[in-house]
């Protein structure tokens, strides 16, 4: 058990190595930072899950460099996005903008929610309507007090 | 009855939802490049590397570009049909070779200098082009991929559609099948020669 522990410990040691490895070397830390924080907003379009900052794929390197260059060449951040979606659309994008296509994505979930509580409260009131006070009529009145009496006689 | 009624919609609505979305190709993304100018280039030919191409040397023709590499397995797949296509000549396709070289995961490119890089893409690319026949009009390289960002490229092989003004109509992503050629291509292709 021990022994596996170890293997285990050592086999994430080389992960973690590795993923340090694979950190792009910093040019500059200021241009890095400001690319880590622009490559985590874009999604990488080979691997769809994953940012373009936590890629490895062959592309989100490319798209990185390209990222770094623009820096370099004193583009904005806003700027920047926009080259990325002029070329790969809002899909690049984990935040789209809210416009016509996008509307379902963005208030969707809100919407079914609303629904939800909707039909809810509907369906409750109903219930509760439905519950109305019938009185007991007095067969059933001296059937419910026998019955309380024995329980009561129980303990 | 009509207690059931409610969920058995919900029920439907869920499956008729997810039959639709599962069948969704994730790989198709629309490109915002459909309805506007092919993004300008100067790349040297395949076979004249002392010459370049570019796509204002194709206006006032319907072509089609497609993003090809030697590596790339879906291009063989979407091979034949290419060729098959340009026997008929119906249209001018250009080839955009696509990181020939360090688009090959067994190759550091950074350890080659740009000269024998495209030394070794031209040798890699016209011989795959020998073996596998070449429907190419002409073929560009496009040695580090930079001009495959200007146009979008994720996903090699993809297919633009170019009418004679220079903007793109279409694009596909993936290998062409012979569905998409002859339903969608090339009805696209003949509106667009009239």
């Amino acid at each position: 058990m021990k022994r596996w522990l170890i293997v285990l410990l050592l086999a994430l040691g080389t992960v973690t190595t590795l993923a340090k490895e694979a950190a792009p070397m910093a040019a500059d830390e200021l241009t890095e930072k400001r690319m880590v924080a622009i490559s985590d907003e874009l999604r990488c379009l080979v691997c769809q899950n994953e940012s373009l900052s936590g890629s490895h794929a062959e592309l989100a390197n490319d798209l990185r460099r390209e990222i770094r260059t623009l820096i370099k060449d004193g583009k904005s951040d806003a700027e920047i996005l926009d080259f990325m979606v002029a070329r790969y659309g809002d899909f690049v994008r984990y935040r789209p903008p809210v416009k016509g296509t996008t509307l379902l994505l963005w208030f969707g979930p809100a919407a079914l929610l609303l629904a939800g509580l909707f039909g809810l409260i509907r369906h409750l009131r109903r219930r509760n309507d439905k519950i109305s006070d019938a009185p007991l009529n007095p067969e059933e009145q001296s059937q419910a007090d026998a019955l309380l009496q024995t329980k009561d006689a129980q303990q | 009855m009509n207690k059931f009624l409610w969920p058995l919609i919900g029920f439907a609505t869920l499956v008729l939802l997810l039959a639709v979305g599962l069948n969704l190709n994730p790989r198709d993304v629309p490109s915002p490049l459909v309805g506007k100018p092919a993004p300008a280039f100067a790349l040297p030919q395949l076979h004249a590397p002392e010459q370049t191409f570019s796509p204002k040397d194709m206006q006032g023709k319907v072509w089609l570009l497609n993003v090809w590499a030697s590596w790339c397995v879906s291009c063989r797949q979407e091979h034949p049909i290419l060729v098959e296509m340009a026997k008929s000549k119906t249209v001018a396709l250009v080839g955009l070779n696509y990181k020939e070289v360090r688009g090959d995961g067994g190759i550091d490119a950074d350890k080659i200098n740009p000269a024998t890089e495209q030394q070794q893409a031209i040798a890699r690319a016209a011989g795959w082009l020998a073996n596998y026949g070449n429907p190419y009009t002409l073929s560009v390289i496009d040695l580090d991929g930079r001009v495959g960002i200007d146009y979008g490229v994720y996903g090699v092989p993809e297919t633009y559609v170019i009418d004679k003004t220079g903007i793109i109509r279409m694009k596909h992503t993936g290998p062409i099948n012979p569905e998409i050629f002859s339903g969608k291509i090339l009805p696209l292709v003949a509106e667009l020669s009239r």
